[in-house]
């Protein structure tokens, strides 16, 4: 018989929201945004850091969600896609997306949306090499990766 | 990079042909929209399934005891609980969603736990013991061909391990071997390859009392609601299958799945809800994708390049199961007739079982591997006979509203204009050529719809309801969005006979217990029948929406125009009560099924044939290089023939995400095995595009008009990944001047090609022959005769 996991208190700081949870200490942060905070808006496809869905900023910085324990990230700011939009105000890289193709079936947006993000917050003018460069850990099988490219841009060209 | 299409009457439509966002681009950008995966019911326990580790074994014992036993376990099935076979096809119902006798792959499932969190799921299934008794492994086409020394992988077909056998003759083919003035053979291979979702697949059901609802990322709910109801064997009534929002198909959801059955089955005994998801590592071995084909291809040909004659063999591995088997086989053969005038045509064709997962359809079905390996052999035809590629293709392309040698009627057709556009925007006929650096071009066509069901009925294969009231207008559908825009497509078509915008309009889709039917997301069908049936519907209510007006304001109904959100002068809410107030409750219906005729009458007649078929061209700019053979694309070119564009973005997204696709399988990917494992069931080791390795795609889009479509729309989900692949190994050829006969074309296979030519030997990669297959004698189909030839 397997004996009952000892879970353990965390806080988190997520989309501006002090969180303070009980949590088994080997769950991953993917899995405690959620399974825990029902943040599902994160998405997981491989859960092995290899295909980006689950990329979430921490301080600004795109990070894999399924490779970080919660703990590692304890004092830091969390956003995940639910946090991006200013209210109902969506941000200008969500905008582009919608406008420019930059989605199909939606499921590796969340984490794409959020590393152009990053990217546009370091450097607001990127040439289409350097977007590549900034998203190429995320995949994507719809697009073909064109209409992220053009969202980028837009979303570049229009600021926050 | 985009060129504006052409061929549209301006000002005639509103919204259909803008490029507005998806209806559902909001809800997905904000992380709003709830996938399979997402759903979380109060209760709810978690499944996982233990699966076979032996590419093929008799199971001798299987003990649950220890795993039923354990703490946090509601419950354990096996086989014995789920008895009753199923499968998509009728003719090969060849699954257990549980096996109890004998697994046929390393994945096969054979029992399913349901507890109270993923974990002890995971460890409850470790704690079954399965005692097996391992047989000797079928891993590839030769092997299966041949008797096996332990018992065949299925009891139904044969001989050996062949699942399904297919010859047909449509002419006279050796009268036009004897004509030709030149005659050409080759061999090809076609690795198998996956569809990579980015979404695992996922599926809850929940229970109440004896009727179940399942929630899954399925493509096509309706099949699935049949095998569940099968199964389970519960009436059709008591099953009702939700389509999820879906994060990604290209036909790997299109089977009803074990772990789908598992839920129900697990939900229906617990009373409580319950939920699988896979891991990466399972959706690998879950599969359902890309067949690996050998195909052998003789054409004849007379002094000009026109086709007299052309014999295509080919052989599937299919996997362990039959799956969508029988109509892969045939559409290895079906649509070569659909670019080319083709006079006389012999096709035989093999699928055999092995013991790898089991394949299916992956966008272009069965088409891709025949379509490569056509367009490489008219390349080295054209090379004989000291005839431009393009030309030699152009002598022979089918005519618009003509009918094939077997049978299919072709209808709109813009093969001649996408050649023109893409070779024109690509510069590709005043190329300079110079070592290391190719162009290739290739043409393809491909189904809007297939004309038949998968199981034989009357019905239609699209219905749509449309409800206008008080709480607005909402649109009823069985179709599945699964990224390809169909909510998008059916709103604007819904939107632009009302007068309203896409936003407009409410979707209920997808959804058995809800929604009328529609056959699924499979064959590029749901803009021309899902499309077609949601114009009829709104078309009726804008009928009965103008009659209230012109009544009201005592005018001819002709006179009441429908536009921006008004009918005639009054806003659309108020004509809507005017209509409810005259005819009740406002509800109006669609219906489309394929017409009569557009196929032959033969055996194997069901598969080919289309209400309409677009057409692409490509053109591949590339450098590779001569040493280490690796393959840099700078550029597609791809031209398409839409019909009409019912949202040019979507459709725009389609052709990118198809030359995407089309790239990845040319370049890269492979679903290929070692001693019965993939070797490559990770993201990481499953080689795909990224942002660096993706070239810019310029679009070409061509309105032919179809008179069939809604609006004269065609599909573009699975067509412009075709010719993306024979154009990259033409390129390969004018670059290095060797033919890699083999996809997908990795460097290791170039160097090998670039090795055989210093040495002298034939400056080529592939295979070398095509195996003796026992086709049955020929099915002789006599050709339509002019008159029914000329439609």
């Amino acid at each position: 018989m397997r004996p009952p996991v000892r879970r353990e208190v965390l806080r988190l700081s997520v989309n501006g929201e002090e969180r303070e949870l009980l949590v088994r200490p080997y769950a991953t942060l993917l899995e405690v945004l959620r399974e825990e905070l029902r943040l599902t808006g994160t998405k997981h496809g491989c859960e092995l850091g290899e295909c980006g869905a689950c990329t979430v900023l921490v301080g600004g910085v795109p990070q894999l969600s399924c490779l970080l324990l919660p703990a590692q990230v304890e004092g830091a700011e969390v956003t995940t896609i639910e946090g991006l939009a200013d209210g109902a105000t969506l941000d200008a890289v969500q905008r582009a997306f919608m406008e420019r193709g930059g989605l199909q079936c939606g499921y590796c947006t969340p984490g794409m949306v959020l590393a152009a993000r990053a990217l546009l917050d370091a450097n607001p003018s990127p040439t289409r090499e350097e977007i590549r460069e900034a998203l190429a850990g995320n995949l994507c099988r719809c697009t073909g990766y064109a209409g992220i490219l053009d969202a980028v841009e837009d979303a570049a060209r229009s600021g926050r | 990079m985009t060129t504006p299409a052409a061929g549209r009457e301006a000002g005639e439509l509103h919204v259909v042909g803008k490029g507005l966002p998806k209806v559902d681009a909001a809800a997905k950008v904000t992380g709003a929209i709830a996938y399979a995966d997402d759903i979380d019911l109060p209760g709810m326990l978690f499944c996982k399934l233990l699966r076979s580790q032996h590419p093929y074994a008799r199971i001798v014992s299987i003990d649950t005891s220890a795993a039923r036993a354990m703490p946090g376990v509601v419950a354990v099935i096996t086989g014995d609980d789920l008895p009753v076979k199923y499968g998509i096809m009728p003719t090969c119902e060849d699954e257990l969603a549980l096996e109890h006798e004998k697994v046929r792959f390393v994945g096969d499932p054979v029992a399913a736990v349901a507890a109270v969190d993923e974990e002890t799921a995971l460890a409850a299934c470790r704690a079954i013991e399965v005692g097996y008794e391992p047989l000797e492994a079928v891993e590839s086409i030769e092997q299966a061909l041949v008797s096996p020394d332990d018992e065949p992988i299925h009891g139904y077909a044969g001989p050996a391990n062949v699942h399904r056998l297919a010859a047909l003759e449509f002419g006279d083919v050796d009268a036009g071997f004897a004509e030709a003035a030149h005659v050409r053979e080759d061999v090809f291979f076609f690795e198998g390859n996956t569809h990579l979702p980015m979404e695992q697949h996922s599926a809850t059901a929940q229970a109440v009392g004896d009727k179940v609802t399942l929630w899954s990322s399925t493509q096509d709910p309706h099949y699935v609601h049949r095998a569940l109801a099968k199964v389970l064997g519960l009436p059709m009534g008591s099953v009702r299958v939700v389509a999820a929002p879906h994060g990604g198909g290209f036909g790997g959801k299109c089977d009803p799945f074990s772990h789908e059955i598992a839920v129900c089955k697990l939900s229906l005994m617990t009373g409580r809800p319950v939920k699988c998801t896979l891991t990466r590592e399972e959706v690998f071995y879950t599969h359902r994708g890309r067949h690996p084909v050998l195909m052998w291809v003789r054409t004849g040909v007379d002094r000009d390049g026109r086709i007299l004659a052309m014999h295509f063999r080919s052989a599937l591995d299919g996997g362990a199961y039959g799956s969508y088997g029988p109509a892969s086989t045939l559409y290895t053969g079906a649509l070569q007739t659909t670019t080319y005038a083709i006079p006389a045509y012999r096709f035989e064709g093999a699928r055999v079982f092995t013991n790898k997962a089991p394949c299916g359809p992956k966008r272009g079905h069965g088409t891709p591997q025949p379509r490569f390996a056509l367009e490489v052999h008219l390349d080295k035809l054209a090379a004989d006979l000291g005839i431009d590629p393009v030309e030699l293709r152009r002598r022979n392309y089918v005519r618009p509203f003509t009918r094939t040698v077997n049978w299919l009627r072709i209808t709109s057709c813009g093969l001649g204009e996408v050649t023109d556009r893409v070779l024109e925007a690509s510069g590709y006929e005043h190329r300079v050529k110079r070592p290391g650096h190719g162009m290739g071009f290739a043409v393809s066509s491909y189904m809007c719809g297939a004309g038949l069901p998968i199981y034989w009925n009357t019905m239609p294969h699209s219905e749509c309801i449309l409800n206008v009231g008080r709480g607005g207008v909402t649109l009823l559908s069985g179709a599945t969005d699964i990224g390809q825009g169909s909510d998008t497509v059916l709103a604007t078509i819904a939107a632009e006979e009302l007068g309203l915008s896409p936003g407009d309009i409410r979707l209920v889709t997808g959804d058995t217990g809800l929604t009328p039917v529609d056959l699924g997301s499979y064959s590029s069908r749901v803009t021309f029948m899902a499309g077609n049936a949601a114009r009829e519907a709104a078309a009726r209510m804008r009928e009965l929406l103008v009659r209230a007006v012109a009544e009201e304001k005592g005018c001819a109904p002709d006179e009441v125009a429908v536009a921006d959100g008004r009918i005639g002068l009054i806003a659309f809410e108020e004509a809507a009560a005017l209509a409810e107030a005259r005819f009740g409750a406002l509800s109006t219906r669609g219906s489309y099924t394929p017409p009569q005729g557009i196929g032959g009458r033969y055996k194997g007649a069901g598969v080919g044939p289309s209400p309409a078929y677009s057409y692409s061209a490509a053109v591949v700019d590339l450098d590779a290089d001569g040493r280490s053979g690796e393959i840099r694309v700078n550029k597609v070119w791809l031209g398409h023939d839409i019909g009409r564009s019912i949202n040019e973005l979507a459709v725009r997204g389609q052709v990118e995400g198809g030359v995407y696709m089309g790239l990845g399988e040319v370049l890269m990917e492979a679903q290929a095995y070692r001693d019965g494992l993939l070797r490559q069931p990770s993201m990481l080791d499953y080689k795909s595009l990224t942002f660096l390795d993706m070239p810019e795609v310029e679009t070409i889009l061509v309105e032919t008009l179809d008179p069939e479509g809604p609006y004269g729309a065609k599909e573009v989900g699975q067509g412009p990944l075709l010719p993306v692949i024979p154009a990259v190994v033409s390129a390969v050829h004018e670059a290095l001047g060797v033919w890699v006969d083999e996809v997908p074309v990795t460097p290791d296979k170039v160097v090998r090609a670039l090795d055989a030519r210093a040495k002298g030997k034939e400056p080529r990669y592939g295979p070398k022959s095509f195996p003796q297959i026992p086709y049955p004698p020929l099915v002789k189909v006599a050709p339509p005769d002019a008159a029914t030839a000329a439609l």
